[in-house]
């Protein structure tokens, strides 16, 4: 396929640009820079078609940019081509041709940068009254629905109990197995040093039962289900079947939301229970090849020195966080704008924002209990 | 004019689990001409559309696209042919996270060695080539209405300057006063770039404004070809009652 070429040819009375090949889209990149090197005259010129084999609109548009440069600079252009049909084309496309820029530059500068830190600050207490806004929404339907058994959905709350409890159990299970084994393999290094190895079993149990078990639980859901939860809502409220319940007189919240924070609150604490059991096992195992304490021995040393307080302040932090991811994700779904992006973008936010959340609810607890005396 | 096929479907069978949908079909497209599709609910017609574009792989049969062999071709037979055509798909398929304009780019910043101003302004030219307001460049597909989104979309799959254009349902949900415009602007297009126009439709105004040609699926093939005037004539009972009810006979008043 011949490349197209531009040739000025100065011999006539007035200068004429020929133009030859096949000028179309696909080719342009070889004439742009020809185009923009014709010289601006100020008499007659003509442009002339004629040796052209193929033209289209992107070569149209370059003929009729070069006419209205040229005539910019004081010139008097003619396009002359013995085909009708191209001269036709070069006209619809001058037709069409954008009068104005339809992308506005975005503003730069000092008063738009201020601006902006004000309206991200404006826009965290936004988003902090609209997360309160939704709690509120979800504890009022919560209370509804609780008087009124015929509106408890009954099947969506067990499938989603075994999509986030039930087939969570493996991944919780063999994480806090690891964690317990590296905290006894670390506590058992250091211990030695005292030849204290026997406190290693108080390490263990304190630490997995009132924090590791049930913190690292919540994370690890917050990563399976809090996004799960976010993309399957969010999705659903792309495609406009939120608005399609809402017609239908059913409450998003409701059919939606509820189920999957209910399921949640009753599933973490097994599963935080289930972390608990298998990092103690984990940490007995270990203790026993790496210090030589029996498994015996472990459990004695667990039962005597080992409050059952510990156990019951792990578990009950357990719904609380629950109760945080669920609904952070809800709410982060519910804020999904109608694009593929927003939902991707609001899934990482939904992620972050209820681990986050939940190491801060956390630290409540720890000060909490710690002014508690327990 | 001479008929030169510019697409060919020879033998084509296409069934999802039992259900065949194509079964020996066969097709020709001329250059040059607007043909329309039509059919009843289920009978593949934008299962057609999608084979023949290589969306979905057919389970026999042959498809030629401006000389290139769409299903055994070579990578490079295939990628050389899919520039020379665009797709405008039902809902307007645009990237929701690019605006308008940079939608339009996308294949040209694919496929051409431009530069970003003349992309830009090619991109514009598109766009209102397709009758969109300049405005219309920098909004999100999300931002525009159905109808916008479909001309946003005739304008992306026009990017490259193709020489087939791949239309699934598009005057469907729109007010009638859009849905002629977008007739007109196909037959300006057909017309102005010599375009090949291959339409899956319901309308029957656009069949009677712009199509040369119809092809009639039914009973699993091209059960009919040809002009919108010999349609009345086929001896089929659902082309009779698709092309002699009242809403044809209003549509064919119009023209």
């Amino acid at each position: 396929m011949p490349a197209p070429t531009v040739i000025i040819d100065d011999s006539g009375p007035a200068p004429v640009i020929r133009l030859s090949g096949r000028l179309v889209t696909e080719h342009l990149s070889h004439v742009e820079r020809d185009f923009a090197s014709v010289p601006a005259g100020t008499g007659t010129m003509n442009i002339d078609l004629d040796g052209l084999e193929a033209l289209d609109t992107g070569g149209a548009w370059m003929v009729s940019d070069l006419k209205s440069r040229l005539e910019a600079s004081g010139a008097q252009v003619e396009i002359t081509d013995s085909t009708q049909t191209r001269l036709e084309l070069i006209h619809a496309v001058v037709a069409a041709m954008p009068a104005e820029e339809g992308v506005e530059a975005p503003p730069s500068g000092l008063v738009p940068w201020l601006a902006g830190i004000g309206e991200k600050t404006a826009g965290v207490g936004a988003s902090a009254m609209s997360l309160m806004s939704f709690v509120g929404q979800t504890l009022a339907s919560l209370v509804t629905c609780l008087f009124r058994p015929r509106r408890w959905r009954t099947a969506a709350l067990v499938s989603q109990m075994e999509e986030t409890g039930f087939n969570a159990i493996p991944i919780v299970v063999l994480m806090s197995f690891l964690i317990g084994v590296v905290l006894s393999f670390q506590g058992a290094s250091q211990l030695r040093q005292f030849g204290a190895e026997v406190f290693v079993v108080d390490l263990i149990a304190i630490s997995i039962l009132r924090e590791l078990g049930i913190l690292l639980t919540a994370i690890i859901v917050a990563g399976r289900s809090g996004s799960a939860f976010t993309a399957s809502i969010g999705s659903m409220k792309v495609r406009e079947e939120l608005d399609a319940m809402r017609t239908l007189g059913l409450d998003p919240i409701e059919v939606l939301v509820l189920p999957r924070v209910i399921a949640l609150v009753i599933m973490l604490p097994i599963l935080g229970f289930i972390a608990n059991v298998s990092g103690l096992l984990g940490g007995a195992i270990m203790s026993w090849i790496e210090l030589g304490v029996s498994p015996s021995m472990f459990i004695t040393r667990l039962q005597e020195n080992t409050d059952v307080w510990h156990l019951i302040i792990g578990m009950i932090k357990a719904p609380v966080f629950a109760a945080i991811i669920a609904t952070v994700a809800c709410w982060q779904a519910m804020q999904v704008q109608s694009s593929a992006d927003s939902v991707g973008r609001h899934t990482t936010i939904s992620v972050v924002q209820s681990i986050f959340l939940v190491i801060v609810a956390d630290a409540v607890f720890s000060i909490f209990f710690a002014e508690l005396g327990l | 004019m001479t008929r030169d096929a510019i697409i060919k479907v020879r033998g084509l069978r296409n069934q999802f689990g039992r259900q065949v949908v194509h079964d020996n079909l066969d097709l020709d497209v001329w250059r040059g001409e607007v043909l329309g599709i039509v059919g009843g609910s289920g009978t593949g017609k934008s299962v057609l559309l999608r084979t023949i574009v290589g969306l979905n792989r057919p389970a026999a049969g042959s498809i030629e696209v401006l000389g290139a062999d769409v299903l055994n071709g070579s990578r490079e037979e295939r990628l050389t042919a899919e520039k020379r055509w665009g797709v405008a798909f039902q809902d307007g398929a645009l990237f929701s996270s690019l605006s308008v304009l940079q939608n339009v780019m996308a294949p040209m910043r694919e496929h051409l060695n431009l530069s970003p101003a003349l992309m830009r302004s090619l991109g514009q030219l598109k766009i209102s080539l397709v009758g969109l307001p300049p405005l219309a460049c920098g909004k999100l597909p999300s931002e525009l209405s159905g109808g916008m989104r479909k001309r946003a979309s005739l304008a992306r799959a026009l990017a490259l300057d193709p020489e087939i254009v791949f239309l699934d349902e598009p005057t469907a949900g729109l007010d009638p006063i859009g849905a002629a415009a977008y007739d007109d602007l196909i037959g300006e297009l057909k017309r102005s770039l010599g375009l090949t126009v291959f339409m899956v439709t319901h309308d029957l105004d656009s069949l009677y404004a712009i199509c040369d040609r119809i092809a009639v699926l039914a009973e699993k093939r091209v059960l009919v070809t040809g002009p919108i005037e010999g349609m009345t004539d086929v001896d089929h009972p659902w082309v009779q009652e698709y092309f002699t009810g009242p809403r044809a006979r209003a549509a064919q008043a119009k023209t």
